[in-house]
């Protein structure tokens, strides 16, 4: 770990919240494609019965 | 081969879904050692001490928040004068991504603002046109929703992505047009005053690269899912009628 000295609360709430919002973001975007494409694929088979 | 065959949506699925696994990997690889190399290995700066840190986050997100709202606008330009629709879905689904980047940038920018310039935030140009350009993100984000015909939202957020364009500009280029603001120069510049010093480049770059594959990647999936979520709409109607 890197001494960040006074700035550590700084450093680290800026990393913290930062990667929180990035991870969320692609958890989010992956999450939604997953769904979407399994409704697709549901709604393709239903029109092919 | 030409770049328009992707406006088939078909087409664009297959290009995406081929891409998207080594556009993702790539990025999680970049972002991963020039985090790490970033935090971990470069120095404290002899003014902002640890702070500096800080900037492998702050300017490729606000790199990002600027550049997608430019991806869009050449998105929004080519639904408005060619009406190819996967263009018109990638603008839609570029927007929460270039929105998150925003206030990434926005809030990292806040943190370190606090105990370097002694204040969270100054109505300073650069910083009130990227808060404008956040705006034009919700306010475009917004409309999509609003508006119910597809096509007609499209025309709608095109002409509101012209609009933001300026402010997505003014963000950028604010530090030139103005010198009274407190946002210093541009970290990434052929100007060697304003250039980032060499210890903190070579990290910074490896950064941004990890974070315009990951927007790239990002695009690409939320696009996949928005011809996915077109074509539901269109069996559902079909459905329907049949």
């Amino acid at each position: 770990m890197p001494v960040l000295g006074k700035y550590a609360v700084t450093v680290l709430s800026a990393y913290g919240l930062s990667l929180l919002f990035l991870v969320g973001l692609v958890a989010w975007s992956y999450l939604r494609w997953r769904g979407v494409k399994a409704e697709l694929q549901r709604q393709e088979d239903s029109q092919d019965v | 081969m030409s770049l328009w065959e992707y406006a088939n949506p078909r087409r664009f699925l297959g290009l995406s879904e081929r891409l998207l696994p080594g556009l993702s990997v790539l990025s999680l690889l970049l972002l991963t050692a020039g985090l790490i190399w970033g935090f971990f290995y470069s120095p404290d700066d002899y003014r902002m001490g640890s702070t500096v840190k800080i900037i492998y986050l702050h300017v490729p997100s606000a790199l990002m928040a600027i550049n997608g709202w430019i991806m869009m606008l050449v998105a929004s330009l080519v639904w408005l004068i060619r009406r190819h629709h996967v263009s018109a879905l990638a603008a839609k689904a570029a927007a929460p991504v270039g929105a998150v980047m925003t206030v990434i940038a926005l809030i990292t920018g806040a943190i370190w603002g606090q105990p370097m310039w002694g204040t969270w935030w100054v109505w300073d140009p650069r910083l009130t046109s990227f808060l404008i350009l956040f705006l034009f993100y919700l306010g475009y984000m917004a409309l999509w929703h609003a508006v119910d015909d597809p096509d007609k939202a499209a025309d709608l957020t095109s002409m509101l992505c012209l609009v933001g364009s300026v402010f997505a500009l003014l963000s950028r280029y604010a530090v030139n047009f103005w010198n009274q603001g407190l946002h210093q120069g541009a970290s990434l510049s052929l100007d060697k005053e304003e250039h980032v010093a060499d210890v903190f480049y070579v990290p910074l770059v490896i950064t941004i690269g990890g974070f315009v594959l990951l927007f790239l990647a990002l695009v690409l999936l939320r696009t996949g899912t928005e011809i996915r979520l077109r074509r539901i709409s269109v069996l559902i109607n079909r459905g329907r009628m049949t």
